[in-house]
């Protein structure tokens, strides 16, 4: 069990760790009073003080939470699911996520009709997270406005295009005041009005389940657009005459002072590990890792019926019964930074900024997310070498810790 | 006064660290009596640094119960600045030792009234009874702390205007840009330092083979402000064998006999020579 909340004004120093700053992992103390990350050198020349409780990281890695841009649900719990009360579902997901070192994330909501996501969506709300589950940073759309011929696994029925271009967005989701990111085909007519619409209102535009060439690709990212939706699938694939998306990668056309983002995959079975070593390295700037995950992540193997499909959950995949088609991912956000890490040895720098502040910097919110820095949410977690979590903070609190973890903890003003 | 001569750099600043300790632990501090120390920034003092961080996690000697006090600042460069001698403090001592925040005292370069907060230091060093070790490094051209060549040796802590060469030599920390290099500081003055109960100089490489030479084998003089700890009743010189540069032979042979014969014939400077050797 987490350990009971300290007082908001305690000053804690996280003591015996290695700390992810500034692209580099290096040993220090990370300092946290009310919920942020503090300057403890201010602390020792201004207020002179020295902290109320001090904790021993056992030498462990210690790094921003992780935060994942694309999940679509765990625990059997689906976010499409209008008849499901989800912001139950929410809270039921989020607390899950904290075992991951999920500490926010953005809930994904598939091409639905227009009625589903006028109830759906008044259903999600951002919030901080704590003790009671991780953060939600916004609602992900994925879908409708994406192309018929690259579905996946949405329903073609619901799939439309941007005819009357931003008020077709208004009519299909309603309220767009808790959408963070909306993943649309950028080859339909008025996508470009669209795309810059969405970003003037602070919304991240991503290029995915699409048929786009380069040339419209770069339309868009030059419109706004910011990310692009699990890259490699749900696209048309890199061809030396014509990349598409997958272009964007190296593309001369992104302006110098942008970076374009993408997601991936890292579950060993939606990405092949070679295509995750070309992406990293013509682009680690902009990998952004996502789960992906559906709603049979976190439940133990067997047969499901989630609605009309019948599922069967076995080791890392997630196949329809009786079928080799798979379901959707169920990978866990720890195991894809692993795999990541595994496949590509780009070092745990990089494997953890996919994960954190590269999503961070996606969506915009650096200043509160995604690194250590000073003044940022005292969002983190704790991990061994071999990239395990073993515990998760948010605010400052310990909102779980593996069970054969004991993190000493060191109260100074009683001493 | 001494001079130790160590064969190289590293030994120097283990030398240096392990004296801190020494006289820290024969001090016996305690809540009602705090030991003093007076400190450098620089590189020649890093090691020492290091060293002593070793010690405290070690636990072989504790800062709890000392009050430091630095030797100068800059004015009017932000405390944040990775230059400051705030941050210098902080990121290679203070924050890995267990001093109280409150004993660690660095002048304020940036204060309202920088005369006042010059007067207040000394006031504060003499509430706190005075410095029992004041550690120091010198500059090439044998300044200690921003007392600069030409400086009185009998200053007290005040606002000192840099000279021209350590305003060029400095910019290279500023991005090679001069109009960012502070070009005033605050220092505590020769006097200053006179006035505690022991000195340790710490000098090594061969470009302060010179200012070695001058502090030490020539007459006391103001354009080489080190030399006035000749007069001082308790001053230690720890060197490298390269500061010895320009030395004489008989000055090195002199003092190097008359650290053999202390070890030989002090039973408390045994047990020391027995720390610094075997340890």
């Amino acid at each position: 069990m987490p350990a009971a909340p300290p007082p908001k004004t305690c000053l804690l120093q996280f003591r015996n760790c290695r700390i992810l700053r500034d692209h580099k992992i290096y040993r220090d103390d990370l300092w946290v009073r009310a919920g942020k990350i503090i300057n403890p050198e201010k602390i020792f020349f201004d207020e002179r003080i020295v902290a109320d409780i001090q904790v021993d990281c056992n030498n462990s890695i210690l790094t921003p939470g992780f935060i994942d841009a694309q999940i679509n649900g765990a625990c059997g719990v689906d976010f499409s699911d209008v008849d499901s009360d989800v912001t139950e579902g929410v809270s039921t997901v989020a607390k899950h996520l904290l075992e991951h070192g999920v500490t926010s994330f953005c809930p994904t909501v598939i091409t639905s009709p227009p009625e589903s996501y006028h109830k759906i969506l008044p259903q999600i709300k951002r919030s901080q997270g704590g003790a009671e589950g991780a953060g939600v940073l916004g609602v992900h759309l994925e879908g409708p406005f994406i192309s018929k011929a690259k579905k996946g696994a949405h329903p073609e029925v619901y799939i439309c295009d941007l005819e009357n271009g931003f008020s077709d967005l208004v009519d299909m989701y309603g309220n767009l005041d808790q959408v963070s990111v909306v993943t649309l085909a950028p080859e339909y007519p008025r996508s470009e009005e669209v795309i810059k619409e969405c970003v003037s209102r602070g919304i991240t535009v991503s290029v995915g389940h699409s048929m786009a060439n380069l040339v419209q690709g770069e339309e868009a990212v030059c419109q706004g657009a910011g990310f692009i939706t699990h890259l490699f699938n749900a696209m048309l694939p890199f061809h030396h005459r014509d990349p598409h998306l997958v272009g964007l990668l190296t593309s001369e056309r992104i302006p110098k002072d942008r970076t374009i983002f993408y997601g991936l995959i890292s579950d060993g079975i939606h990405t092949h590990p070679a295509a995750l070593r070309i992406a990293h390295r013509v682009h680690p700037d902009g990998l952004v890792l996502v789960t992906d995950a559906m709603r049979a992540m976190g439940l133990p193997e067997g047969t499901y019926s989630f609605g009309k499909q019948s599922v069967d959950i076995k080791g890392k995949t997630a196949t329809l019964t009786g079928t080799d088609t798979l379901a959707g991912s169920i990978a866990r956000m720890d195991v894809c930074v692993r795999h990541f890490a595994k496949s590509t040895s780009c070092g745990n720098v990089l494997a953890l900024e996919a994960a954190s502040l590269h999503p961070a910097q996606m969506l915009g919110i650096t200043k509160s997310k995604g690194t250590l820095d000073f003044n940022t949410d005292a969002d983190f977690i704790l991990l061994d070498d071999s990239l395990q979590v073993r515990a998760t903070y948010i605010a400052g609190q310990q909102v779980w810790v593996a069970d054969d973890v004991t993190l000493r903890e060191t109260s100074l003003q009683e001493a | 006064m001494r001079l130790v001569i160590m064969d190289v750099s590293p030994q120097v600043a283990e030398w240096a660290a392990k004296y801190v300790r020494r006289k820290i632990l024969d001090f016996k501090p305690g809540p009602d009596k705090y030991f003093t120390l007076g400190l450098p920034t620089g590189s020649t003092p890093l090691g020492m640094y290091k060293k002593l961080i070793e010690f405290v996690k070690s636990g072989t000697v504790s800062f709890k119960y000392v009050k430091t006090f630095n030797m100068d600042e800059y004015v009017a460069l932000e405390r944040s600045h990775p230059e400051s001698y705030h941050s210098f403090m902080w990121e290679n001592f203070f924050k890995h030792i267990d001093i109280i925040p409150e004993n660690a005292q660095v002048l304020d370069g940036n204060a309202p009234d920088l005369e006042k907060e010059c007067r207040e230091y000394e006031d504060k060093i003499k509430a706190a009874g005075g410095i029992q070790l004041f550690v120091g490094g010198i500059g090439p051209d044998g300044h200690i702390a921003f007392n600069e060549p030409g400086s009185s040796l009998v200053s007290r802590t005040r606002v000192k205007t840099l000279a021209q060469e350590t305003i060029d030599a400095n910019s290279r920390f500023f991005g090679g840009d001069l109009s960012k290099v502070p070009k005033q500081a605050l220092t505590v003055g020769v006097g200053t330092v006179m006035d505690a109960k022991e000195v340790m100089i710490l000098i090594t490489g061969a470009h302060k083979a010179f200012a070695l030479h001058k502090a030490i084998e020539e007459g006391v003089s103001h354009m080489w402000t080190v030399s006035a700890f000749q007069q001082h009743p308790a001053a230690i010189f720890v060197c490298d064998e390269d500061a010895t540069n320009e030395l004489r032979v008989r000055t090195v042979k002199y003092f190097k006999g008359a650290e053999r014969s202390l070890h030989a014939h002090t039973g408390a400077l045994l047990r020391a020579w027995k720390l610094w050797y075997l340890c």
